[in-house]
């Protein structure tokens, strides 16, 4: 008997009191929550969301989009920028002080590590917990570029901005890797003073573009 | 360390024992007042922000229990969902099976260290020594985990594990332990939270990029996509998630989730409880392996360890429902103040009081369900309403009936509640207790407080003051200004 066969047996057998004529979703659920938290500008509500993590929300319009990208990235003075591919062409600044790294073929940690900041897309934002979403799709590329450089400057477009996490949740494909990320990298272990960046990049700069 | 069943750390000096050493550490106890009382103020805030608190965690309640009701229906789907999307189950009945697994995993590639994500798992089953006696080093990577390692110590709290500890200390450890393991301290570190994670961040980047070997816990598994997630703060799991070429992951199998839908209730309630936020920094989620990012050989372990004798006791089963958020320690008045190693397990406060005897079996833990005022905040503060209270009273009742039937003598307590019973039930006798209490209180009171008493009570009064009983009983103070005034009302 394999223990898997142990595991399930001692399952089943624990669970003497369960009718078998119950199925696994006869069990109620109270589905009667609300679906969304989000405050009516649910756009406004992610940008304080946000900086409310001290990260730092820009709003712009899809006419100067690529301007803001160009000042954000100029005052951090950036030497080396990964720009994953599919991120818009039309958003990204030429010249600037930075050399633009692809990652095509990939790059090795040790460059990753090297570079000193990624600019990237989002798949959604979420509005009632200032989350951006990341789901490896066009413009944001493999989990690593936006976890070894210690800037991150993301730009979500205001369509792309969920109320809440039950919203986000049905809007995500569950098999692409997703990676959640609330603010900059942060500990509060040392007796709970809060410190920003620990591991993953210490700054997070936020670009929401729409509206006129 | 481990004993028969495999859950480390019991049988290590019992609650009341290790509370008193821990009552007498002044430092502990502001540490720990501090924390709990901010962790405290930060998750009423937040979770105030929802109007349907209370219909969230109801939903997180029910939807544990459809879980736990079916459990091996919801695993087998799970595993089929996994092994589709490229990833390999594994089962673990035990402990020791499971570190066999991993162990043998890790060693398959080649490598002989792992970077670990923060995870109360592979504690319970002690797998860094296991490791350690195959040649295998674990690095932990949370910055408290690394503080707890490095210091050769052991965790305080589920969340904070290094909350006992205080910055100049903490200083100390790094210091003097860095160098030992990696990357040593920068020269001249001060004790400033800022510099001392700077240097945690220095010390573990070259671990991280040199990993090919990564182990992890899971917050949840959903069953029906297979999809794996983890929530952190400090991007260290995101490193261990991300970066290696194999990724090993230990969940108990209590863990899993009928459907990715029903994330929508648990992250909600996981972040404001635990850490008092709306959303933690970094959530990771992954099913099976992605070409091109992230590990591409991906392993779950689903570990039984106790798990399925918990389940078969209908009153304490809920316990398994839950999501190790920490709330109920920081609401408890007996954590607040005797701190996580009293409990003597990997699992701490109210929770742990619940949980490690149902894990380990009532007889090797029988102090811990008695290490409970029986307040109910932990009832109040638990996002998935596991009522811990009448666990507590449940397994209580099972300890007395362990020790009876051992044909032990009676307690110390069963001949006190026989004296008890006596008396509450006489008049005559009570009122001839009650004047007799005052004088005999006072010959072992001190300032207005009765402490450690001798003989059969010591067992009693050790870690209790009483007041001083008033030199009038209620009864003979009516009859004194009422008496024989009753008619003229």
């Amino acid at each position: 008997m394999t223990t898997r066969d142990t595991v399930l047996g001692r399952i089943r057998a624990a669970l003497a009191d369960v009718p078998a004529s119950e199925g696994p979703d006869d069990v109620p659920v109270p589905r009667d929550y609300r679906r969304s938290h989000a405050e009516p500008d649910a756009v406004a509500q992610f940008a304080a969301r946000v900086a409310d993590y001290r990260a730092t929300v820009t709003r712009t319009t899809d006419a100067d989009a690529r301007v803001t990208v160009a000042a954000r990235l100029a005052a951090r003075g950036l030497r080396t920028l990964v720009v994953p591919d599919g991120f818009p062409a039309g958003l990204l600044p030429e010249g600037g002080g930075w050399t633009v790294l692809r990652d095509e073929p990939p790059l090795s940690v040790a460059e990753l590590d090297a570079a000193e900041g990624v600019l990237t897309t989002a798949a959604l934002g979420i509005a009632v917990t200032g989350t951006i979403v990341l789901d490896a799709g066009p413009g944001q590329g493999r989990r690593a570029l936006t976890l070894l450089p210690d800037y991150h400057l993301c730009v979500v477009r205001e369509d792309q901005i969920a109320g809440d996490v039950p919203e986000a949740l049905g809007r995500v494909d569950a098999r692409a890797p997703l990676t959640w990320i609330s603010g900059p990298s942060a500990t509060s272990d040392i007796e709970l003073d809060r410190v920003e960046g620990v591991h993953g990049p210490r700054t997070l700069d936020v670009i929401v573009v729409g509206g006129e | 360390m481990t004993d028969s069943n495999n859950v480390v750390w019991l049988g290590a000096p019992s609650f009341p024992d290790a509370a008193r050493e821990a009552l007498a550490d002044t430092q502990l106890r502001t540490n720990l007042r501090k924390a709990t009382g901010t962790i405290r103020d930060k998750r009423l805030a937040v979770t105030a922000e929802l109007d349907d608190w209370e219909q969230l965690r109801t939903a997180g309640k029910a939807l544990k229990r459809r879980t736990l009701r079916h459990l091996d229906h919801h695993l087998v789907r799970l595993e089929e969902a996994v092994t589709k999307a490229g990833g390999q189950v594994h089962w673990a009945a035990d402990a020791a099976e499971a570190n066999r697994i991993v162990t043998a995993l890790v060693k398959a590639t080649g490598q002989t260290e792992v970077v670990k994500v923060k995870s109360m798992v592979t504690q319970e089953i002690a797998l860094n020594e296991a490791l350690a006696e195959e040649g295998v080093s674990a690095y932990e990577t949370d910055l408290a985990e690394l503080i707890v390692q490095l210091g050769d110590d052991r965790p305080s709290h589920i969340l904070v594990p290094a909350i006992h500890r205080n910055r100049a200390e903490i200083r100390d450890i790094f210091r003097r332990e860095m160098g030992k393991w990696g990357r040593p301290a920068p020269e001249g570190l001060t004790d400033r939270p800022r510099d001392l994670a700077e240097a945690a961040r220095l010390h573990l980047r070259e671990k991280f990029l040199r990993a090919k070997v990564a182990v992890s816990g899971a917050n949840f598994a959903a069953a029906d996509t297979g999809t794996v997630g983890v929530v952190e703060s400090e991007g260290n799991g995101r490193m261990c998630l991300t970066l290696p070429e194999t990724l090993i992951t230990v969940m108990g199998i209590e863990k899993v989730l009928p459907s990715f839908e029903d994330l929508e209730v648990f992250l909600q309630l996981l972040p404001r409880s635990s850490t008092g936020e709306r959303m933690n920094p970094y959530t990771s989620m992954w099913t099976g392996t992605t070409e091109g990012d992230g590990p591409q050989d991906f392993h779950l372990v689903l570990l039984d360890n106790g798990r399925t004798a918990t389940l078969k006791d209908t009153v304490g089963r809920q316990a398994l429902a839950c999501i190790r958020c920490s709330a109920c320690l920081n609401v408890c008045p007996v954590y607040e103040r005797t701190g996580g190693h009293a409990y003597g397990s990997v699992y701490p406060g109210p929770i742990g009081a619940v949980l490690t005897p149902q894990l380990v079996g009532v007889e090797h833990a029988e102090s811990l369900p008695f290490a409970s005022t029986l307040c109910g905040a932990c009832y109040d503060a638990c996002p998935v309403k596991i009522n811990i209270p009448e666990v507590l009273v449940h397994l209580r009742a099972e300890v007395v009936e362990a020790k009876r039937a051992k044909g032990r003598v009676p307690t110390p307590e069963a001949l006190v509640m026989k004296a008890a019973a006596s008396v509450l039930s006489s008049p005559v006798k009570l009122s001839a207790v009650q004047r007799l209490a005052h004088p005999a209180a006072r010959l072992v009171s001190r300032r207005g407080t009765i402490g450690n008493l001798p003989g059969p009570l010591g067992r009693w009064t050790r870690t209790r003051d009483t007041a001083v009983p008033p030199k009038e009983s209620l009864r003979a103070w009516w009859r004194r200004t009422r008496g024989g005034r009753e008619g003229s009302k």
